[in-house]
């Protein structure tokens, strides 16, 4: 009982960033716009964080200091990826993956001086967890019962007839861009400040692409996105467990989470779930084209 | 008559190969419905995009209540009080209907539900009939096109632009918006009503104005105008209104339909039990409000949906469900839905007339595909039929509406198809076009071919068809020789009520 009780909180632990950077992805392509830059913002984000964190001497009062300058970081990170999708129209999928090469270079090599420094105020998992928890209902109850949500959703469907009422298309997926990366600079912060107060290269560990993963095999609800990232947290502890255990090489539990992402991928496809996808999902909008 | 509204002075918009709108100057005054007319690809859905914020002109100036205006986005145009009722319905097709009509003006929270008891007054009011509650995706165009309606009215606007609002109404539903126009209209609005439909021209506007290509011919009084005249003005030649059925040659029974059962995209019952034979060289007419079960029908006969019960024999042979195998066997399909069903929009022209045909000699040689081939079909077929298009190489979302479907008819209608399944066939046509399409048709019938013709356009159905049946929840209501019904029985069997 212990043992159950103690898996379902450490999944809940590692579930958390997933949750978060989920929900930012799900907000992304809701209004049409692919993000593969998650891995990427997650871990400009996680930099940030520590580095003010750090910077600024160790004490709780900077937390939430932190964490914002985190939040800006991945934002900043996201409308860079916005103008050249939105306002320049290139290909979303292209953009994304340099997003992502250029954050995970940018943070290691920034990151070099901070490596293996320690923070040593540990602050508590669960006021996060349940914060991303109370994000993934209000993003829910935003989507589904709000003037604001049903704009959103629109954009991602059809953009040309939200145009057509008066919606600004670009300003909407600017705004959802740029709400989705703080979420993955906030995912990273979780990483670096709160999960392991440290800061070491490649410490996202590809936490990003299931995050961008999950957001399919949860067919891009919010609801649904606590229970794929449980899930996959749960996935991610027996991973751990079953390493200090068994005489099997690490590589190979350290590559089970990608074999996993295609796995769900293929449930998803099985299930239909690639039906849910938003109508307009990765194409750039432009007015009065045909 | 006061100052003008809205007037436009000196308007150019140019595209690639095309002058769209070549110094349109017009004026629209309060409480006056202005028509505009002209052949498809004129340019009339170009000048109303300009209006609206679409497109911006090359050339021109916009003025309202005399002040210049610059109209840069739709959200402009909302502003000053513009309302757009767009050719093509321009809806979400996975949100409700209420969701698509909360868009941009429901309440903060709760939108989609707030709004039920607006759309159901407007409903009742207009009679204009929509469940709030059915995703777009499921209605038929003309359901689609009512939603489009109410969603202007429920906006409201100074100037209100209908873009062929009536080319899927059935008369009665054109009737009763009408009827919202002539109340507009005595509230002072402006209205911008563009149809190929004359006698809805004469009976509704004030004014009309001619454009040819790009250009204003004519602008005139509407007691001035009559049918021949402004069917000259716009194709610039006398059109024949005239379209008797020469005796038609029956022949053998090509299509027979037994008990026939087939569930919707909702999974409600859509046909319950529909029984008909169609002859070879007849026309048989289905009319029938938009939703009660045309579209499965014919999707069933075009191979595109599964049957639940019941037989369908063409040519005494039970019905392969595969809509390639049944072109194969002949049978043709001028589909509701032109845009999405009806063509690939980024295919080029040449492209989308060989959508059929592209994997048989001449067009394909071994596995390569052979481009002198597609370049000839296309001339040949372009030429025919007198698609407007600045070159066979153009894709096909770019032609104007009623260009789109003389492509579909172009391919669907070449070589010796034995049963045609046409839906509406002359949507968005203009009258030159529709005369044509309504001639080739007869043709056809002449040469053998059986035609299930399925409009709500009960003028083109009394004209063309042999025999007419109505479809009414899923039942079917005749067919009846068309001697032996008139216009006003096809209309109540329409609405439920009995011939
Ligand atoms: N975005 C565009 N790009 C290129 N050409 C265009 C574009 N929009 C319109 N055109 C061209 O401009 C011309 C006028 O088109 P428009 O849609 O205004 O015609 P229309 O009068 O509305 O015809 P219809 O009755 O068939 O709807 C056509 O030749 C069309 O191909
Ligand atoms: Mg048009």
């Amino acid at each position: 009982m212990e043992e159950i009780l103690n898996a379902l909180a450490r999944a809940l632990s590692f579930g958390t960033p997933l949750l978060i950077a989920c929900l930012g992805a799900i907000l992304n392509e809701r209004v049409g716009v692919v993000n593969l830059g998650v891995e990427g913002m997650m871990a400009l984000g996680a930099l940030a964080g520590f580095a003010l964190a750090f910077g600024s001497g160790v004490g709780d009062g900077n937390l939430w200091l932190a964490v914002l300058a985190a939040m800006l970081a991945g934002a900043l990170a996201a409308l860079v990826h916005g103008f050249v999708t939105i306002t320049l129209r290139a290909n979303q999928f292209v953009s994304g993956l340099a997003l992502t090469m250029l954050g995970l270079g940018a943070a290691g090599l920034l990151g070099k001086r901070f490596e293996g420094q320690p923070l040593f105020n540990q602050p508590p998992e669960w006021p996060f967890t349940l914060g991303a928890i109370g994000l993934a209902l209000l993003l829910a109850f935003v989507f589904y019962a709000t003037k604001i949500g049903l704009s959103l959703r629109s954009v991602g469907e059809n953009p040309a007839a939200a145009d057509l009422l008066g919606i600004n298309v670009l300003g909407v997926r600017y705004a959802a861009v740029a709400v989705g990366g703080a979420l993955a600079g906030l995912a990273g912060a979780y990483l670096s400040l709160v999960y392991r107060p440290s800061w070491t290269d490649g410490m996202t560990a590809g936490l990003g692409w299931i995050a961008v993963a999950l957001v399919i095999f949860v067919g891009w609800s919010p609801l649904r996105a606590i229970f794929g990232a449980v899930f996959f947290g749960l996935l991610y502890y027996l991973q751990f467990r079953l390493q200090g255990q068994s005489g099997v090489p690490s590589e190979v539990f350290a590559s089970l989470p990608y074999l996993l992402v295609i796995l769900v991928l293929a449930l998803s496809g099985l299930r239909g779930q690639q039906g849910n996808a938003p109508e307009a999902l990765g194409k750039p909008y432009r007015r009065g084209e045909r | 008559m006061g100052e003008p509204l809205l007037r436009l002075q000196n308007i150019t918009k140019r595209f690639p190969g095309v002058v769209a709108n070549d110094s349109v100057s017009l004026e629209v005054y309060p409480g006056e419905v202005l028509a505009l007319l002209g052949e498809n690809g004129a340019g009339k859905s170009t000048l109303i995009s300009i209006l609206y914020g679409l497109y911006r002109p090359d050339e021109g100036e916009i003025f309202i209540e005399g002040r210049p205006v610059k109209i840069a986005s739709p959200l402009d145009a909302l502003r000053l009080g513009i309302g757009l009722v767009p050719q093509h319905p321009t809806l979400v097709g996975r949100h409700t209907v209420a969701e698509n009509l909360a868009l941009g003006i429901g309440t903060p929270l709760l939108p989609a539900r707030r709004i039920v008891p607006l759309i159901e007054r407007i409903a009742q009011g207009y009679g204009l009939h929509i469940d709030p509650k059915a995703p777009v995706h499921q209605l038929s165009p003309g359901e689609k096109q009512r939603v489009e309606i109410v969603r202007a009215l429920l906006r409201g606007a100074k100037v209100l632009i209908l873009d062929e609002p009536t080319s899927v109404l059935t008369p009665q539903e054109a009737e009763a918006l009408f009827q919202v126009m002539r109340e507009l209209k005595a509230a002072g609005k402006s209205l911008i009503f563009i149809s190929h439909k004359l006698e809805e021209v004469l009976a509704i506007a004030d004014r009309c104005t001619v454009l040819r290509r790009g250009r204003v011919v004519s602008s005139l009084p509407t007691p001035e105008a009559s049918k021949t005249k402004l069917a000259q003005m716009m194709v610039g030649r006398s059109v024949s209104f005239e379209r008797k059925r020469a005796n038609p040659q029956m022949g053998e029974v090509l299509l027979r339909v037994e008990d026939l059962q087939v569930r919707s995209g909702r999974n409600l019952p859509a046909l319950r039990g529909v029984s008909f034979e169609l002859c070879a060289g007849e026309i048989l007419g289905i009319a029938g409000v938009a939703g009660n079960g045309q579209s499965e029908l014919v999707e069933v006969l075009a191979g595109l949906r599964k049957m639940e019960g019941g037989m369908v024999r063409l040519a005494g042979q039970p019905l392969v469900a595969n809509p390639a195998r049944l072109f194969a066997q002949g049978v043709a399909h001028i589909p509701e839905d032109r845009i999405h069903m009806g063509t690939v929009p980024s295919m080029s022209v040449a492209e989308n007339l060989a959508l059929r045909t592209f994997h048989q000699a001449p067009f394909a040689r071994g596995f390569l595909s052979n481009p002198a081939a597609y370049a000839a079909n296309a001339e040949a077929r372009v030429k025919e039929y007198a698609v407007a298009t600045p070159s066979i190489h153009t894709p096909s979302r770019l032609l104007s509406g009623g260009n789109i479907q003389k492509v579909i008819l172009a391919r669907e209608l070449a070589g010796q198809p034995r049963l045609i399944l046409a839906v509406h066939p002359t949507y968005g046509l203009d009258i030159g076009a529709t005369e044509q399409v309504h001639r080739v048709l007869l043709e056809k019938t002449y040469q053998g071919a059986g035609v299930l013709l399925v409009s709500e356009d009960l003028e083109e159905l009394l004209s063309l068809s042999d025999r007419i049946a109505v479809l009414y929840q899923g039942r079917l209501r005749g067919p009846y020789p068309v001697g032996q019904i008139s216009r006003e029985q096809v209309g109540l069997l329409m609405t439920g009520g009995e011939a």
